[in-house]
């Protein structure tokens, strides 16, 4: 209980996606212009991390590991597929945006309406195939603090797009110099809210 | 038509400056801003991602033809992770250490956006060669971004270029201390911000309102 508490506290804020790894920072600047499609994004990409870190760690530690397949018999036991683990990720989250869209499609026309573009894009999020690297590099205990991990990777980088999407809507107001507008002061804001996380970064529990 | 004329030529030089992946197309920015705390990890990511770049490129162009629509995200993905998997595997081979430094981000040249944004725009509808010159040009202007990035935060940050001490001792014994802020991560996108600026002063049509 405690592990997986702390690893949700740590993922959303010291471990920020954004502002700590800078991943999914593409559609991070491309979607944060207001705030409803921000949230939006960032309630799929939430949702497609929760769903793909387990059965990442699945794969990951019944297959691809060195030593994983022994359950299949004592000479499997040597072999190690771990090259291929990029390949598989990336093949499991790819497929898996393609069913949700198209479950969603089925049954939430609405929603799909409002997502609809950006349900594609997250495939090619890298806070996604982040999440199951980064997942791969700390080899958890179990799948209950995979899941974990990724709801809390989710909500960070929720938390983080949303609240750049408030500040941008109102800059508009304000008076920028003329080559830094747009692109570059939302460059700086990042990296001035990345400096506001990093006093998290003592944090423990 | 030559293999250098005017337009490949357009093709492969863009890219560096006017129609830069990261400052201007706005592609493949998380990894620029993570590796670049060091110089080395910086040209090691920018080599890389222009083999990448360059090769799957390549490989989608001439398949062209035969991608089904639908799919066609999924048989980029595929052959992208190929490259990708050889390319993290010869770093893994002959530099171990740079490896261990770039450590997820090397994976994560899969899900650059400069690759799915180059393979959609341009290796989908031009032939092999011209989708070469495309991808060593991005591949190009991505590293160039990388060594500005990593050169001043090495130098600012550690004193030290490639791992050598640039900053003499002298300049030290005045009282100069090195700003560990550079190193840190919010400050790459501090510098990339600065480089826009720049870059936007000077090609004033790039400007946004």
């Amino acid at each position: 209980m405690e592990e997986l508490l702390s690893t949700f506290v740590r993922s959303i804020f010291v471990e920020n996606m954004i502002f700590a790894y800078y991943l999914g920072m593409c559609s991070y600047l491309a979607v944060s212009k207001n705030v409803k499609t921000a949230l939006g994004l960032g309630l799929a990409v939430t949702f497609i991390l929760v769903c793909t870190l387990p059965i990442n760690y699945m794969l990951e530690n019944y297959v691809l590991k060195e030593g994983a397949l022994s359950w299949l018999g004592a000479e499997y036991a040597s072999v190690d597929l771990s090259f291929l683990s990029l390949i598989i990720f990336i093949a499991v989250i790819a497929s898996f945006v393609q069913l949700v869209e198209m479950v969603v499609e089925k049954f939430a026309p609405a929603l799909y309406a409002s997502l609809g573009i950006f349900l594609p894009l997250i495939a090619v999020n890298c806070a996604i195939l982040g999440g199951s690297l980064f997942m791969q590099q700390k080899a958890f205990a179990n799948a209950g603090v995979a899941t974990v991990y990724g709801l809390g990777s989710g909500i960070g980088w929720l938390l983080a797009i949303i609240g750049m999407a408030a500040i941008r809507e109102k800059l508009a107001y304000s008076d920028i110099p003329k080559p830094l507008k747009g692109l570059g002061i939302t460059f700086i804001i990042t990296g001035l809210m990345g400096i506001g996380f990093m006093c998290f970064s003592g944090l423990k529990i | 038509m030559g293999l250098l004329s005017n337009k490949n030529k357009e093709v492969l030089v863009g890219p560096l400056s006017k129609n830069n992946p990261v400052i201007v197309q706005m592609l493949g920015i998380c990894s620029a801003l993570a590796v670049t705390s060091k110089l080395e990890p910086s040209i090691v990511m920018g080599l890389s991602v222009t083999a990448v770049v360059a090769f799957a490129n390549v490989i989608i162009s001439l398949i062209r033809n035969t991608i089904p629509n639908r799919i066609r995200i999924i048989v980029q993905l595929v052959v992208v992770a190929a490259l990708v998997t050889i390319i993290s595997e010869v770093l893994k081979a002959f530099a171990y250490d740079v490896n261990k430094q770039l450590s997820v981000f090397v994976g994560l040249i899969i899900t650059n956006c400069i690759l799915m944004g180059r393979l959609e725009a341009f290796a989908l509808g031009n032939g092999p060669w011209e989708s070469f010159l495309d991808g060593i040009g991005n591949g190009l202007g991505y590293g160039i971004i990388l060594v500005i990035v990593g050169f001043f935060r090495e130098l600012l940050g550690s004193g030290t270029l490639l791992g050598f001490q640039v900053i003499p001792e002298a300049v030290y014994d005045f009282g100069y201390v090195n700003n560990g802020l550079m190193i840190l991560p919010p400050m790459a996108l501090i510098v990339v911000a600065v480089i826009i600026w720049v870059h936007r002063s000077k090609n004033r049509e790039l400007q946004e309102n």
